[in-house]
């Protein structure tokens, strides 16, 4: 017989064993099998990290996770993880875990300059709704906001999302998926009516080529890196394109290396488009039947506060996202210009690069996948970036067929799920509906079983403009949830720190890590993460993917919803809404919003007994329902029968995740595509849905330049980004030693040449300044990054170095998602 | 020739040493679970900013060193990716040339005295046994990283199952 100890045992030797590559005796590999379902719990669940959404094993045991493998039977990463995945059993486990709510104050009392105290959660409560309760008598639901997430899960968002927008009659909650994903989303709808990628990442094995628009994938996202690599090595006529403004890793791969001026991708993409048109390479019968064509408004500013002269000074600054019709002759005169010699003299890319690149879209013998994210969405043109490269793979068609593949990235596990397909935005619904739209709103109002008309009709404030008004102090109580905005938005000194600071102003962080922007708030409130709850993410390709609570959180830690759901219970209706609303529907009189939200029949109609045998839920015990799955299934009335579809809640428990819309228990992977999407009516080969009359949109859009870019004083561009082993702000990866330790600071990455120029040499303490701010960091000349002359890169997760200081909060002005690549700093000793 | 059989030997007397005494590992503070997150003595709390407040700027810290000592250090469970012991400056990482494998791959593990890379590197996304490297593991540097001296600004209280078992053994 086997003992615990001896099966232990085999497993310490075969993990180090394995490690280091000797061959195990197979009777401890016996024994390990034998041994390990009563020892340890293993259970399937998402990785916390990337849009990616790789699967994981999480293995527990007495209350704690104690490791964590890539799943196998996960289709998007077959075993594989990163090492940031490999690591995902330290996240939860930082010494500095917040674990009881933490107010300031002075005297006993609240007080906004006092110190940090532990309180009850009553307390902490307490005091958070008398604070929301003197705005909401002061201003109504429009002093209040919220800052949400990307990393909420579904019904976190869901949640969230009712007690702001029918709750509060508040439309001033965002994620901060606005800063990373909100150009894709924009893009989307312009060009397909419709948000989300027509294909998946099955293209990865489908595809003659990859080309990479602003995206460093092979630190980004690893394991889709992996897929590509994979397909590169396997196949020799494969090729990669690789565009950037610096030299990174994925440039290791790179057949088509290209570095490119910043803002110049514009012209390149039209020039790519005038190409396909110049040598007679558009696919005829394709664009006659499913595509139409747009001009789109130029002169559109760069969505910085409406005071500013460069708002001023813009034509169409008021109306971005304006268009006209026009046909395929006129889009042909409008790219026109855009020659070879043109797009070269503007990017400084040599021509024969530009050629090759372009000729992987022209010619119609080569299955091209397009991939990108920051570099794209986090552009002060980054909509019109979304649209240009689908006019490519339009004119072409080249799309929504294995292989051809426009692909958006996202950055967090659930920027798909949550912040766009939930609606978290200021302008959304679920399921792609709007908030000024009627119908739509009636639609959200029967669903939520709400009197009509409850839902406000103005796009509320987005997560960039928030902090405008916070400093303004037009918004005046607000609650960050499952974000880091203070080190994560730009302009940080003039636009975001003094919203927080700002007397008229009570501010709530919720986080399981004291954060900068924790460290800025009123009141903390100490989260339950990733495992400690159950919960559900979506993934870049539209895949829904559910994990069950594996253990609890430490001290008093709670989850975001039932944060959530118990602060609601502390509001009636008629605090919240309008008195002549409710005299026309007596009913919702006297009820709290936890009534009538959360206990209204629906989301309130599972019982705790239905959570899956052997997993706790601390939810529902708190509750007295299982409030995750009535909250989804309430959710997904959205989506179901309108193209995003989902299947019914317990499959997803027992799936690796299934990629909407789900019909008749098949997942889809090939949307608008006859034969591969059901919603497509048989005959018309594509059908573009999302539009009404069925067919995409090109879009006519010029280059323009960039809001700021280097002079005299501001010498250098600044581009902010990651690096692999750090996720986002690092809250999470910074406090994993190995990942730590592997790249423990930020650095100023800058090309040799000009260290030399300004008497600097690696290793020297230099100020990043800019006309917003400064910071101080290190030069590095070397390592994984190698930047052009004229150009630095700053990674961002370092809360010791707030790079955002000197950023500027110029976005797009029709996605208001922030351009966090394109600034003028200089770099001096410090 | 030492060099060589220590090598070979040090994951064993690694996993030895783990099964004997616990986790080697310097960030596994033993403090009580769910101990209070610390308030600052100016009633603040710290976002990894060593005490800054968000409107200073700190000093940066010096720029770590990569540890270069050519020890291998041991993992948490298996199937986690060793930490890289060496520097790996100039290492040449692309198409046409992987420096790592020039001493990791089976065949020529031995003569460099390396680790060799673990059996599942020469598996196909759809689990083929390959002859060589599975070009889907490639960029070894997506897994694989190496470690500075820098010490980390909190600890971590992950234990493993080498580490509870350790616990019991003491019992």
């Amino acid at each position: 017989m086997t003992t615990r100890r001896d099966f232990i045992r085999a497993s310490a030797v075969g993990a180090a064993a394995s490690a280091a590559g000797i061959a195990v005796p197979a009777s401890f590999a016996e024994a390990a099998t034998a041994a390990a379902p009563t020892e340890v719990k293993w259970s399937k669940a998402p990785c916390r990290f990337c849009g990616t959404g790789c699967g994981v094993q999480v293995a527990v045991q007495d209350n704690r996770v104690v490791a964590t493998h890539g799943d196998a039977d996960a289709e998007v990463n077959r075993g594989l993880n990163c090492v940031k995945g490999y690591f995902l059993s330290k996240i939860m486990y930082g010494n500095d875990r917040l674990t009881t709510p933490l107010l300031r104050k002075k005297d006993g009392q609240f007080a906004k300059d006092g110190d940090f105290e532990p309180v009850s959660w009553d307390e902490a409560f307490d005091v958070m709704a008398a604070q929301f309760k003197r705005v909401l008598k002061a201003k109504g639901g429009t002093g209040i906001g919220m800052a949400g997430s990307g990393q909420w899960t579904v019904w976190e968002g869901y949640a969230a999302n009712k007690l702001m927008k029918a709750g509060f009659r508040s439309n001033h909650i965002d994620p901060n998926a606005r800063h990373c994903m909100a150009s894709a989303v924009t893009g989307f709808m312009r060009t397909f009516g419709m948000d989300e990628p027509m294909g998946c990442y099955d293209d990865f094995e489908a595809a003659d080529a990859f080309v990479l628009w602003g995206s460093n994938m092979a630190e980004m996202h690893p394991i889709l890196w992996t897929r590509v690599t994979d397909r590169r090595l396997s196949y020799d006529h494969v090729k990669v394109a690789v565009l950037s403004t610096f030299e990174h890793r994925s440039f290791d791969l790179a057949d088509i290396p290209i570095i490119f001026k910043p803002q110049t991708d514009l012209a390149i993409l039209n020039y790519i488009a005038n190409h396909i048109i110049q040598t007679g390479r558009v696919n005829e019968d394709f664009v006659r039947k499913h595509v139409s064509f747009k001009r789109g408004n130029d002169d559109i500013g760069y969505g910085l506060r409406p005071d500013n002269p460069l708002e001023l000074k813009a034509k169409n600054s008021k109306d971005p996202t304006g268009s006209t019709p026009i046909d395929f002759d006129a889009f042909k005169a409008f790219v026109e210009p855009y020659t070879l010699d043109y797009a070269a003299e503007l990017s400084g890319v040599e021509k024969g690069w530009l050629k090759h690149l372009a000729e992987l879209y022209a010619d119609p013998k080569v299955k091209v996948m397009s991939l990108w994210t920051m570099g794209f969405n986090q552009h002060t043109r980054g909509t019109w970036a979304n649209n240009m490269v689908y006019n490519i793979h339009l004119l072409t068609g080249k799309i929504a067929t294995p292989g051809n593949s426009p692909f958006s990235l996202t950055g967090q596990p659930s920027a798909c799920g949550t912040a766009r397909e939930v609606g978290t935005f200021s302008h959304r619904l679920p399921a792609d509906l709007v908030v000024t739209n009627p119908e739509h709103r009636k639609h959200a109002e029967e669903i939520w079983k709400l009197p009509d008309g409850l839902i406000v009709d103005k796009v509320g404030y987005h997560i960039v403009e928030q902090n405008r008004m916070l400093k303004d102090g037009k918004l005046n109580a607000y609650w960050v949830m499952a974000n880091n905005n203070m080190q994560a938005a730009a302009n940080l000194e003039n636009e975001g720190y003094p919203g927080y600071r700002n007397p008229d102003n009570f501010i709530v962080v919720s986080d399981p890590y004291p954060t900068v922007t924790a460290q800025a708030a009123d009141l903390i409130l100490p989260t339950a993460m990733w495992v400690e709850k159950e919960g559900a993410y979506g993934n870049a390709e539209r895949r829904t993917q559910f994990w069950h609570q594996l253990v609890k959180a430490p001290g008093e830690a709670r989850s975001d919803l039932w944060q959530l759901m118990e602060f609601s219970k502390r509001f009636t209706t008629d605090e919240c809404w309008p008195a002549e609303l409710l005299a026309a529907n007596p009913a919702y009189k006297g009820k709290t919003l936890f009534e009538v939200l959360y206990r209204n029949g629906k989301v309130d109609r599972f019982a705790p007994g239905e959570v899956e045998a052997g997993y706790a839920n601390d939810e529902a015990a708190a509750f007295g329902f299982y409030p995750q799955k009535g909250l989804f299934e309430e959710y997904a009335e959205f989506g179901r029968g309108h193209g995003h579809d989902l299947a019914p809640f317990d499959e997803y428990h027992k799936a690796r995740g299934l990629r909407w819309p789900v019909v008749n228990g098949k997942e889809t992977r090939w949307r608008y595509k006859e034969g591969t999407d059901p919603y497509v009516k048989p005959g018309t080969d594509w059908q573009f849905y999302g539009n009404k009359d069925g067919r995409a949109v090109i879009w006519a859009l010029p280059y323009e330049p960039p809001a700021e870019s280097p002079d005299a004083d501001y010498d250098l561009w600044l581009a902010t980004g990651r690096v692999l082993e750090h996720w986002h702000s690092g809250s999470m990866t910074m406090r994993v030693p190995e990942l730590y330790k592997a790249f423990p600071s930020a650095v100023v990455f800058m090309n040799p040449d000009d260290a030399k120029a300004r008497g600097l040499k690696r290793g020297d303490e230099v100020k990043v300044i800019s006309r917003r701010g400064e910071m101080r960091s290190r030069v590095e000349t070397r390592g994984r990054n190698r930047v052009p002359s004229g150009l630095v890169f700053v990674p961002w997760f370092d809360a010791a170095q707030l790079i955002n200081k000197t950023t500027l909060d110029a976005t797009c002005p029709i996605s208001k998602q922030t351009d966090f690549k394109k600034c003028a700093v200089k770099v001096v000793m410090a | 020739m030492r060099g060589l059989l220590l090598r070979a030997l040090l994951p064993l007397i690694a996993a030895a040493s783990l099964a004997a005494c616990g986790s080697k590992h310097e960030e596994t503070p033993r403090k009580a679970p769910d101990a209070p997150v610390v308030i600052t003595a100016a009633g603040q709390i710290d976002g990894l900013r060593r005490g800054v407040p968000i409107d200073k700027e700190a000093s940066p810290l010096p720029m770590a060193r990569v540890e270069n000592f050519d020890r291998i250090r041991p993992v948490n469970y298996e199937m986690q990716p060793p930490t890289i012991p060496h520097a790996i400056d100039n290492y040449q990482l692309t198409v046409n040339t992987n420096r790592c494998m020039l001493c990791h791959t089976r065949s020529a593990a031995k003569k460099f005295q390396a680790p060799p890379v673990s059996d599942a590197h020469y598996l196909t996304r759809d689990g083929k046994v390959l002859e060589q490297i599975s070009s889907r593991r490639y960029f070894c540097v997506q897994c694989h990283v190496v470690q500075t001296d820098a010490e980390p600004l909190v600890g971590n209280r992950y234990e493993g199952l080498n580490t509870t078992l350790a616990k019991e053994e003491k019992q």
